[in-house]
């Protein structure tokens, strides 16, 4: 049996740009919270749209509560290397000033990991420190997630010895532990999103150690019509039963049989899609579906609505 | 015929102009925008367009290509190689091509390794840079470097001169503008003074007093032997620094050329739109020239029609008496009743997102010249065909 998904204390959401990584990764956040829970939703590209899916001002490096139980903030690199500095290196002050401090910032940009440690250690760090019970980071687009998850381990290759080494053993046996930590793909039921979620399983459970917790695929379009409706459907189409209709609401009621048929249409090829995902994916994967909202709202209300839907499939 | 694709797209009355004249007048095409905007197919749209119907011979070189983009090409080798599609591929598609369409795709290791051939002073030199480990790790996984290299891939293309136009597809960056700036950032990187200071201890026995801390404390760090490895690999490329600066400052001309546009691709989502926003600003600020706009996945426009949704609300509300007027041949009025309020509900959901997105592609459209919009296509593209029906829309 697979470990719930809100049970475990940090979670990676990632998937192709454009599939709604920042709404799942806000939404599974608002359920942590809800359920009581100590949460922090941290954003670690700095684009800053995590703050309109809580319909907030600008968030930093600092988190901020948002609402009961409820914190987030963005990764800053270099704010996060001067705290690793600091917390980790026990460096004296001294060194993290002038000129020193600005070509170590430049080390980190240069050696390969360093910026990665950073930021995975961060988020990791929060957590072995117990600052929150669950955290949700909004990760790196599918293309950069298994380097930079897998970088403490690389890194602990490279650097034979020396302080980097021993930071990098806690950050990776916290990543490795399925009981704490798993990466939740975010994807759509479309051809490029599917391709790429099945590739990124396979990398991720061949590169890097950490468990794939679960798919989660937003903006499922519903059934329109079961079987026996799609039959009356096609009957109702046909000329004298439409023409009846029409003049009994007094107008055209093409367009709308148009829309019924984009429905029909999307919903068709993109059950095609989910279907190539499930059979692709590991059987024991959970794959978890958000429904399209059709939403008129933005910002906090929509996200609310997304973790109603996540809470439905989870059973939570 | 497809109501999908051949309906005229909601907020038609905002596109104005096609990308004919921008593809016959420049020699690089640069689309760019967030990611699953359909970058890739709309350069490969473009590109094959303009093969088509322009003449001349065309490249279009993308980074990242759906595997089934590549087959349709018609290329199963689809490597750092350019490769011609072939004229037989156009006729299979209808259409008798007047120039030549070739494509290539960035392998981001191997055009490195090709870019420290170029500059390695000798054979030795490189055969340590390429067995660096450091090296290694860079051009792997570093994700600035594949910014760099894809911008140096395209200079070098046209510097060539094998090709009238080159529409190439960015790749897949955190942040939109990284790409732009990759060129400075290279130049930056070698002529930066730390490199120098790294290097020290490794070309002169004497270290002076004041970097001692600095040589204690990053080797406390990150160990002898890593300082080691970065000190070979920027002593290394130090002696292919001046190479590295002239080339790096010759691809940022290439960029602020007037042969040179940006096309700015997004869908009317929020997220991707507020991106393909800020990068219009981005491309204005760097007086980059923005060639125009393509909307994808654009829903249509009898959705915003107003007597429709009048129709609609009826069949949500007055289901069982419209199912009663039409009669039990259609079926049983109760399950009638049933489709003509799911029929009436999916249309006013989508004319919600239509309404939305209609809205987002005025204030998007302000201020290119160019702006065309692609419908939703009713099944992805993979084959040549498929590329000139979107290449018709954008056109």
């Amino acid at each position: 049996m697979k470990q719930s998904l809100l049970d475990r204390r940090l979670l990676f959401v990632t998937g192709k740009g454009g599939v709604g990584k920042s709404t799942i990764a806000s939404a599974l956040g608002l359920l942590g919270a809800r359920h009581g829970r100590r949460t922090l939703v941290c954003e670690f590209d700095a684009k800053g749209n995590l703050a309109d899916f809580f319909s907030i001002g600008e968030t930093g490096f600092d988190p901020v509560e948002v609402q009961p139980n409820l914190h987030v903030m963005s990764m800053d690199t270099e704010q996060s290397l001067n705290e690793y500095l600091k917390l980790q290196m026990k460096l004296p002050r001294i060194a993290r000033v002038g000129p020193l401090a600005r070509s170590l910032d430049f080390v980190a940009n240069a050696a390969p990991g360093v910026k990665e440690i950073v930021t995975v250690g961060k988020v990791v760090y929060e957590v072995r420190e117990r600052h929150f019970d669950l955290v949700v980071v909004d990760a790196s687009a599918s293309g950069h997630i298994v380097g930079q998850l897998s970088a403490p381990q690389a890194i602990g290759e490279l650097v034979q010895v020396g302080l980097v080494r021993e930071q990098t053993h806690w950050i990776a046996d916290m990543l490795a532990d399925p009981q704490t930590t798993g990466v939740v793909i975010a994807t759509l039921a479309e051809e490029m999103p599917v391709s790429e979620t099945l590739e990124l399983t396979e990398r991720l459970r061949a590169e890097t150690q950490v468990d794939v917790a679960a798919v989660a695929v937003n903006r499922v379009l519903p059934e329109l019509f079961t079987h026996a409706e799609q039959e009356i459907y096609e009957k109702l189409r046909v000329d004298d039963a439409t023409e009846r209709l029409e003049q009994a609401v007094g107008g055209s009621v093409q367009p709308v049989y148009d829309a019924a048929e984009l429905a029909v249409t999307l919903r068709r090829t993109r059950a095609e899609h989910l279907t190539r995902l499930r059979e692709g994916l590991p059987r024991d994967l959970p794959v978890v579906y958000v429904p399209e909202l059709f939403t008129r709202t933005h910002g906090v209300r929509a996200t609310h609505q997304v973790a109603d839907a996540l809470a439905d499939e989870l059973g939570t | 015929m497809s109501l999908v694709t051949d309906a005229p797209v909601a907020g038609a009355e905002h596109t104005a102009g096609g990308l004919e004249q921008l593809l016959a007048a420049k020699e690089i095409v640069i689309s760019c925008g967030s990611g699953g905007v359909g970058k890739t197919t709309t350069a490969a749209a473009a590109g094959a367009m303009a093969a088509a119907h322009l003449g001349g011979k065309v490249l279009v070189l993308t980074v990242d290509p759906a595997k089934r983009l590549a087959n349709a090409l018609g290329l199963e080798r689809f490597g750092n190689v350019e490769t011609r599609i072939s004229t037989e591929a156009f006729q299979d598609a209808g259409v008798e091509p007047r120039g030549e369409l070739w494509a290539a795709m960035l392998d981001t290791k191997q055009s490195w390794d090709d870019l420290i051939r170029l500059h390695a002073p000798d054979a030795q030199t490189r055969e340590a840079i390429l067995a660096n480990p450091l090296y290694q790790n860079i051009t792997g996984k570093f994700v600035q470097s594949h910014d760099y290299i894809a911008m140096e891939r395209l200079y070098e293309i046209h510097a060539s001169g094998r090709y009238d136009l080159i529409v190439v597809d960015t790749p897949p960056t955190r942040n939109a503008i990284d790409f732009l700036e990759a060129p400075g950032r290279m130049a930056d990187f070698f002529s930066s003074r730390l490199l120098r200071w790294l290097t020290v201890p490794y070309r002169s026995k004497v270290v002076n007093f004041a970097s001692k801390p600095f040589y204690t404390m990053a080797d406390r760090i990150l160990g002898s032997q890593f300082l080691e490895d970065i000190a070979e690999f920027f002593l290394l490329f130090q002696t292919m620094y001046e190479g590295f600066i002239e080339r790096s400052q010759a691809v940022e001309r290439t960029l602020e050329d007037r042969g040179t546009t940006f096309v700015v691709i997004s869908t009317l989502e929020s997220a991707p739109a507020a991106e393909a926003e800020f990068f219009i600003d981005a491309l204005a600020e760097r007086k980059f020239h923005l060639g125009g706009l393509v909307l994808n996945k654009v829903l249509p426009g009898f959705l915003l029609d107003k007597g429709a949704a009048e129709v609609a609300e009826r069949l949500c509300r007055d289901g069982s008496e419209l199912a009663a007027a039409i009669g039990d041949g259609a079926g049983p009025p109760d399950a009638l009743a049933r489709v003509l309020t799911e029929i009436g509900e999916s249309f006013l959901n989508f004319r919600v997102v239509a309404a939305r997105e209609a809205e987002m592609m005025a204030g998007l459209a302000e201020r290119p010249e160019v702006v065309v919009a692609a419908p939703y296509m009713e099944s992805d593209i993979h084959d040549l065909a498929g590329l000139l029906r979107l290449g018709e829309h954008v056109w």
